[in-house]
């Protein structure tokens, strides 16, 4: 009767297996609700989600490539000290004579750039900062299984970290190489635009700190916004705009060769 | 068991998707967390997971509130628009109890050349030095004040900030010329270069001064007939005043 007995164990410990996760999952529910109890009380008095609606102008000719924006990043957000994981970074274009563009972007620009090595003649160069562009349409968003990473109701696109199962789908699918799998949590990471000060009426660290005011930040739907005071005086680009992402991150005087 | 007419088997695959349909309904509620799908495919509470993260730059306005008397300075300053924190770093632990911490003082050349390093990508006019060059070893303290950093003595010559045009000028046939003898350059330039800026000759006739056919200048100027020479073209499309003999 050694078949039947099998047989047996085999149900029960089918039975057993549902129980078990069940229980692993309540817990895991619980601690999602206990999150949210506790990002209750970094919540902002009077603040409305509705009345908001964020974007970032950045002034390509404005930019020193001090990299200072990077750190400030860094630091803010406590993100992994080695040079891969950056929400924000400065990439620098040297095109030269022969027509050939170059692109380079050492620790993300922290440790600030030193002159190109190189015999060729530079015919121009300047510094990009580049950011997760808050697309209107984002693709990470599109593909994400488990519904982890999301557009708030203020235009700003999040990941929801307790949420995320690590699976990398949306960092395939930016196509600004905007978003990274964070080594410590083995979540989805990215710009945030600074969520928990924009929240308290600070500015996004980057913007912040830039020396130069390269960064603008403000209000799409308020006139008397910076950012659509820079919309109205300049013209504004965009990242791979037929990828129709509708970024709103926006660039003025952007080289054609910026991709 | 029999209801009626209906048979055995349909009433236990009933069951069954009665128990499957409970146990979906279960599940759900057990699995799904309480805020999904509030405001859209996602956690709503996942915002305020997001928006309760700890601040740690206090912002310039922080800041100014106390130290008002060096924000006055600065304001007045070519760094009028630094924030605090981009030198002393982030210091919003100090804001919030000013006795807790003590914002750091960078002191070493290091920190300024963070942004006034020379590199050829930075933009045209950011004022910028070589560092190996510009009083090497001394501290950019000594003669900079960080919240007023114009520098006690203002550059008496041109190639001060215009090296480069400097040196190529000093190797062409115009190295005997002043930048006056073309730049009319107001006194202020030297203080606030980018408010007051020197003129630049506009016309032919500046040039044909010394090169025109009827020119009263020495012999050995190359001449040419301003009214036959290059057409409609101004001198400086064809010829670099600066090394006029390159081409």
């Amino acid at each position: 009767m050694t078949e039947d007995r099998d047989r047996r164990q085999f149900l029960l410990s089918i039975l057993k297996l549902p129980c078990s996760l069940a229980v692993v999952s309540t817990f895991g529910a619980q601690m999602l609700d206990a999150s949210q109890e506790q990002g209750e009380q970094g919540k902002e008095e009077g603040y409305i989600r509705a009345d908001h609606y964020y974007g970032m102008g950045i002034e390509v000719d404005r930019c020193i490539g001090c990299g200072r924006c990077a750190e400030a990043c860094k630091i803010e957000n406590d993100l992994p000290k080695e040079p891969y994981f950056f929400r924000t970074w400065i990439e620098r274009y040297s095109v030269y004579v022969d027509g050939e563009t170059v692109v380079d972007s050492p620790e993300g620009g922290i440790k600030g750039f030193r002159p190109a090595e190189s015999d060729r003649s530079i015919m121009r160069s300047f510094f990009v900062p580049k950011l997760c562009n808050h697309c209107d349409n984002p693709p990470c968003v599109q593909v994400c299984p488990v519904g982890a990473t999301f557009k708030s109701p203020d235009g700003v696109v999040l990941v929801d970290k307790d949420y995320c199962i690590g699976c990398r789908y949306c960092i395939q699918a930016c196509p600004y190489g905007a978003r990274y799998l964070d080594p410590r949590t083995k979540t989805a990471d990215k710009c945030t635009f600074c969520y928990h000060r924009i929240t308290k009426g600070l500015l996004p660290a980057c913007v912040e700190v830039c020396p130069t005011q390269a960064r603008v930040f403000g209000e799409l739907k308020s006139p008397a916004s910076p950012l659509r005071r820079l919309m109205r005086t300049s013209t504004l680009q965009v990242l791979k705009p037929y990828l129709n992402t509708e970024p709103k991150v926006f660039y003025s005087e952007l080289d054609r060769e910026v991709r | 068991m029999q209801i009626g007419k209906i048979p055995d088997q349909v009433i236990r695959l009933a069951v069954l998707f009665a128990v499957a349909i409970a146990a979906l309904i279960v599940a759900r509620t057990v699995f799904v967390p309480r805020t999904f799908g509030e405001l859209g495919h996602y956690r709503a509470a996942a915002l305020d997971v997001a928006a309760g993260q700890q601040v740690m730059y206090a912002g310039m306005t922080a800041c100014v509130d106390c130290h008002s008397e060096v924000a006055e300075v600065k304001g007045r300053s070519f760094h009028r628009g630094l924030a605090c924190e981009v030198c002393h770093g982030p210091a919003a632990g100090h804001a919030n109890d000013p006795t807790a911490s003590r914002p750091t003082i960078p002191r070493e050349r290091g920190a300024c050349l963070y942004c006034h390093e020379f590199l050829p990508s930075r933009p045209t006019g950011f004022p910028q030095i070589i560092e190996r060059l510009h009083n090497p070893m001394k501290p950019c303290t000594n003669c900079h004040h960080p919240h007023d950093p114009t520098p006690p003595h203002v550059p008496s010559t041109c190639a001060a900030c215009h090296g480069q045009i400097f040196r190529v000028k000093s190797i062409s046939h115009h190295s005997g010329l002043e930048c006056k003898t073309c730049h009319d350059a107001p006194a202020k330039h030297s203080q606030n270069p980018r408010l007051y800026l020197p003129k630049k000759p506009a016309t032919r006739e500046f040039c044909g001064k010394c090169h025109a056919r009827d020119a009263r200048s020495p012999q050995e100027i190359p001449r040419i007939d301003l009214a036959t020479h290059g057409g409609r073209y101004v001198c400086w499309e064809c010829h670099y005043p600066h090394f006029p003999e390159a081409s």
